[in-house]
C-alpha cells in the first residue's frame, strides 16, 4: 500500500514534472496561426488585427455574458499602485503579464497567482509596461531602467538580462519584446532629450544582440540628406515603444517609429526628418530596412506614428491586394501595399485637423508652416495626444471595417527654445480643449467612417477587439462594451472598479470562451455561465 | 610630426577662443529657477558656476554649453549625462583633453564643482518640460482684439470687460491668460486654468412619462446620467438608447465651437486686448 502510494506519487511527480518543463514553452511556429486557445503575442496574432475566429460568445448571447472571475495584483515595488497596461499572454492555460518592475504568472482557469517576479527598486520611469515575449520556456520582458531580463516560464526565476540602453539617458523601456523565429525585438521609447532611437534584436536563450537598426541614417546612408547634418541625425530620436507587426510569407517585420527632436523647435531639423514619424518595413533576420513610408514628413507636434501597422488581404479596385493600414496620431489613415510600402490611400479620420494644406503626390501631408509651434502659441488640431494613439486598433474582416479609438482635440503649441541648437522638447502644448472622442469604424477601401459613435465623456482613444461572434469589444469610462460591429449599436456593457487599462482578449479554456480585460491592478475574465 | 603640428593648432585655435570668451557672450543661457529647484541644485552654485563657464568654457562649447565648431554639445554629452556629482566631468576640467584641442584651464576644486552643478542644471532644464519658460506671449494687437472681443468673436455677447472680466490681467500672466480665455474648464495641465466658476454643465432628462428633471451634471456616459438639482437633490437614470430623453447643455459650448474658426491672429489679439484689463 504504501509502495503503491510512493509509486503513484512518484510517478505522477514525473508526469507533471515533464509537462511543467516540456509542456508549457510555445513553439515560434504556433504564432504564425490564429489563436483560439492561446494569446501567445502582444496583439493575439502578428497581423496585428486583433480579430479572433471564435464564435461561442456572440451577438445573439452576449447579453447573458457574466463574471467567471476577478482577480487583484499588488506589488511592494509599485510607488503608485499595480496598472496594468500590458496585453498577457496566454500560453497553455497560463497567462503572463506585466508592470513597471514586475512580472506574473497567473492560472487562467481562476486568475491565481502561481508566481510574481520582482525587479529591484531603479530610478528608471515607470509609465507603463506593454507586456511579455515568450519562446519556448522563456520570458523576455523590459524594466524601467533599460535591461531587458529573461525569465524562466515555469518558475519565474530570471535568466539572464541585458543592457538595451544607458539608463540614465531618460529612455522608457515599456514595451512588449516580439518574438520572430529565433530573434526577440526590442524597441524602447523616450524623447526628453534627443535619445537616439532604435530596434534591436537578441538571442532569445543566451540574450546576445543580434542586430541593432538606428532609426535615423548615420553618415553615408540613405535618408542622411533629410538632416540637415550627421549629428542632427544621429540626435534625431524616432522611437519604437508600441510592437510591430509581421507577415511570415514576407519575412518583413512593421513597425511605426515616433517623432523626431527636438520635438517641437525644428529650427536644427529642417528637412523630412527620416525615418521618424514613419512606417518601415525591416527584415528580422538582418535588420536591414527594406522599404519605408513616412506619414508625418518633418513632424513638430509629437505625432509619434508607432500605432500598430495592420496587415489585411484585402481588395483594392476588385484585386486582391496584401495591405498595411494605419490610423495614426496625426488625424490621418493610411493604406499601403505591404509588399513594397506602395502609397494606396490617405483620409483624415477627425475632421477639426488643421496642420496641413495638401497631400503631396506620394500622398504624405505636409506640414503647413504658419501651424509650426511659436513662441505665441499656435491653435493646431489634433493636440499631442494626437486624433488616436498607442491603444490597438482592431480590423474585423467580415466587415472589412478598422475600429479605431480618436478624440478631436485643440492645442496651443508654443516655442519656447529659440536658440539656434534648441534641446529637449523645445516647446510645449497646451490643451485648450476639444469635441469629444468617439469610436470610428473605418472603411479602408474609401478611408470614409462607415459609422461613429460618440462618447458622452471620456477620452476616445481606447483599444478594440473584434471577433467572428459579430462582436467589437471596447471600453469608455468604467464600462466595458461589447458593439455589433457592423452598425455600432451597444450589445452588452459591465461597469469595472476602474477604467480598462489594456486591450481586451480573448480565448477557448476547456471548451468555454472568455473575454479578459484588465482595469488598474485587476483582471477580469467573463464568460457565458 | 603632422599630429602634433595638428595638436598645436588646436590648442591655440582653443587659446583663441578662451581669449573671446573674456568678453561678455552675447546672449546668456537660461537659468530657469524652476529647473535649479526640480534638479535639486545649489542656486549660489549654480551662479557661480554660470559665471565660470561663460569665462573659461562658453567660447568653444558655446554659452548655452551647446557646443561650437570643434567643442562637443555638452547639453548631449554622454559624459554630462552619465555624471554624478562630477564623478566624470571633473577629471575632464581638470586635465584637459589636449588630443582633442581641449586645454587645461587650471580652474580651483570648487570652480570646478560649481561648472558641474550649472551643466547638470542645463541638461536637466532641456529634458524636462515642466520647467520650460514661456516667451512673450503679447505679440498681438490690442486694438484689433477689442474689435474681435464686440465683433466677430462674439465674447460681448457672454461676457464684459468691465463685469465678470474687470482686472482679469491682474490676476493672471499672459500665458495662463491666453489658455485661460480659450478653455475656461480646467484642463489639469500647466498654463491651463485651475478653476472654472459657473461653467458646470447642464442636463435635462425627460422621461416617457414626460416628467422632466434638470440640474448640473453629476455623471453621464452611455448607461447611466445623473445629476443634482436646484435643491441639490440627487436624481440618476438608467439610460437605455434615447429612453430616457437627455439634453446636455454646456454653458462654455461657444469656446469649442470657436476653435475651429479663430486665426492664431485673432487669438494673439485678443490676448492682447485681455492683458490691458488690469
Amino acid at each position: 500500500m504504501k509502495m503503491l502510494r510512493m509509486k503513484t506519487l512518484h510517478l505522477s511527480l514525473l508526469l507533471s514534472l515533464s509537462a511543467y518543463v516540456f509542456g508549457q514553452g510555445l513553439d515560434p511556429a504556433a504564432l504564425k496561426k490564429l489563436p483560439t486557445t492561446s494569446w501567445p503575442t502582444y496583439n493575439g496574432d502578428y497581423s496585428g488585427r486583433r480579430f479572433s475566429p471564435l464564435t461561442q460568445i456572440n451577438s445573439s448571447n452576449v447579453h447573458e455574458l457574466s463574471l467567471a472571475w476577478a482577480s487583484r495584483f499588488n506589488s511592494s515595488n509599485a510607488a503608485t499602485g499595480v496598472v496594468i497596461k500590458a496585453m498577457p499572454l496566454l500560453v497553455n492555460g497560463i497567462l503572463y503579464f506585466s508592470s513597471p518592475n514586475n512580472v506574473w504568472a497567473v492560472d487562467v482557469r481562476s486568475g491565481r497567482e502561481l508566481w510574481h517576479y520582482t525587479y529591484p527598486h531603479n530610478t528608471g520611469s515607470t509609465i507603463g509596461n506593454r507586456g511579455v515575449g515568450m519562446y519556448e520556456n522563456w520570458l523576455f520582458v523590459e524594466m524601467p531602467d533599460s535591461q531587458l531580463v529573461s525569465l524562466d516560464a515555469a518558475t519565474g526565476k530570471q535568466r539572464w538580462k541585458v543592457q538595451i540602453a544607458d539608463p540614465k539617458l531618460d529612455y522608457t523601456s515599456t514595451a512588449a519584446p516580439i518574438v520572430v523565429g529565433n530573434h526577440v525585438l526590442v524597441g524602447i521609447g523616450g524623447d526628453h532629450l534627443d535619445n537616439p532611437g532604435f530596434i534591436e534584436s537578441h538571442d532569445p536563450e543566451t540574450g546576445a544582440l543580434q542586430w541593432k537598426w538606428f532609426t535615423t541614417p548615420r553618415k553615408g546612408e540613405p535618408g542622411i540628406e533629410t538632416w540637415p547634418d550627421e549629428y542632427a541625425s544621429a540626435h534625431g530620436t524616432g522611437q519604437t515603444w508600441i510592437p510591430g507587426t509581421y507577415d511570415p510569407e514576407l519575412n518583413l517585420y512593421y513597425l511605426g517609429t515616433g517623432n523626431p527632436n527636438p520635438v517641437m523647435a525644428e529650427k536644427s531639423r529642417k528637412g523630412d526628418n527620416l525615418y521618424t514619424c514613419t512606417i518601415v518595413a525591416l527584415n528580422p533576420d538582418t535588420g536591414k530596412l527594406v522599404w519605408y513610408y513616412q506619414v508625418s514628413p518633418h513632424d513638430v507636434h509629437d505625432w509619434d506614428a508607432t500605432e500598430t501597422p495592420v496587415l489585411v488581404d484585402g481588395e483594392v479596385d476588385g484585386k486582391p491586394r496584401k495591405l498595411l493600414m494605419q490610423a495614426s496620431r496625426n488625424g490621418f489613415f493610411f493604406v499601403l501595399d505591404r509588399t513594397n510600402g506602395q502609397h494606396i490611400l490617405t483620409k483624415p479620420f477627425i475632421d477639426t485637423l488643421n496642420w496641413t494644406k495638401r497631400l503631396n503626390a506620394k500622398g504624405q501631408p505636409i506640414p503647413d508652416p504658419a501651424k509650426y509651434p511659436s513662441t505665441d502659441g499656435v491653435l493646431v488640431s489634433p493636440s499631442s495626444n494626437g486624433g488616436t494613439n498607442w491603444p490597438s486598433p482592431s480590423f474585423d474582416p467580415g466587415t472589412g471595417l478598422l475600429y479605431v479609438g480618436s478624440n478631436r482635440t485643440f492645442s496651443m503649441y508654443y516655442l519656447t527654445d529659440t536658440d539656434p541648437r534648441p534641446e529637449g522638447w523645445g516647446g510645449v502644448d497646451r490643451p485648450v480643449g476639444g469635441e469629444g472622442g468617439s469610436l470610428l469604424a473605418i472603411d479602408y477601401k474609401t478611408g470614409k467612417t462607415a459609422w461613429r459613435h460618440d462618447w458622452p465623456s471620456g477620452t476616445g482613444v481606447v483599444a478594440m477587439l473584434s471577433t467572428a461572434g459579430k462582436l467589437l469589444f471596447t471600453s469608455n469610462g468604467n464600462n466595458f462594451i461589447a458593439f455589433d460591429p457592423s452598425n455600432g449599436k451597444i450589445l452588452w456593457h459591465a461597469g469595472l472598479t476602474a477604467s480598462p487599462s489594456n486591450g481586451p482578449m480573448t480565448y477557448m479554456v476547456d471548451g468555454k470562451q472568455y473575454v479578459l480585460i484588465a482595469a488598474a491592478d485587476t483582471l477580469y475574465a467573463f464568460t457565458l455561465n | 610630426m603632422i599630429m602634433r603640428i595638428k595638436c598645436a593648432v588646436a590648442l591655440l585655435a582653443a587659446a583663441a577662443s578662451y581669449l573671446w570668451a573674456q568678453e561678455p557672450p552675447a546672449s546668456m543661457p537660461n537659468n530657469p529657477t524652476a529647473a535649479i529647484a526640480a534638479s535639486k541644485q545649489d542656486p549660489a552654485a549654480v551662479e557661480r558656476g554660470r559665471k565660470v563657464f561663460a569665462t573659461y568654457c562658453a567660447g568653444c562649447h558655446g554659452v548655452a554649453a551647446k557646443g561650437g565648431p570643434g567643442a562637443p554639445d555638452l547639453v548631449r554629452s554622454l559624459l554630462v549625462l552619465d555624471d554624478e556629482k562630477g564623478i566624470l566631468i571633473a577629471p575632464v576640467i581638470r586635465e584637459g583633453r589636449p588630443d582633442k584641442g581641449m586645454p587645461k584651464l587650471n580652474l580651483t576644486e570648487p570652480q570646478i564643482s560649481d561648472v558641474v552643478a550649472w551643466l547638470h542644471v542645463q541638461t536637466y532644464a532641456a529634458g524636462h518640460r515642466t520647467t520650460y519658460e514661456f516667451k512673450d506671449v503679447l505679440t498681438g494687437n490690442a486694438e484689433q482684439g477689442k474689435a474681435y472681443f464686440n465683433g466677430a468673436g462674439g465674447c460681448s455677447s457672454c461676457h464684459s470687460v468691465t463685469g465678470d472680466l474687470a482686472g482679469i490681467a491682474a490676476k493672471m500672466d499672459p500665458i495662463s491668460l491666453q489658455s485661460r480665455w480659450l478653455q475656461p474648464r480646467p484642463t489639469g495641465r500647466r498654463g491651463a486654468s485651475s478653476h472654472s466658476p459657473g461653467a458646470t454643465p447642464m442636463v435635462t432628462v425627460t422621461l416617457p412619462s414626460g416628467e422632466t428633471f434638470t440640474g448640473t451634471i453629476d455623471h453621464i456616459d452611455d448607461f447611466t446620467v445623473s445629476l443634482r438639482d436646484s435643491n441639490n437633490q440627487f436624481h440618476s437614470f438608467t439610460r437605455n438608447g434615447d429612453i430616457p430623453k437627455v439634453v446636455v447643455r454646456d454653458p462654455l459650448q461657444a469656446h469649442t465651437d470657436m476653435l475651429r474658426k479663430y486665426t492664431d491672429t485673432d487669438i494673439h489679439n485678443v490676448t492682447a486686448y485681455l492683458a490691458t484689463l488690469k
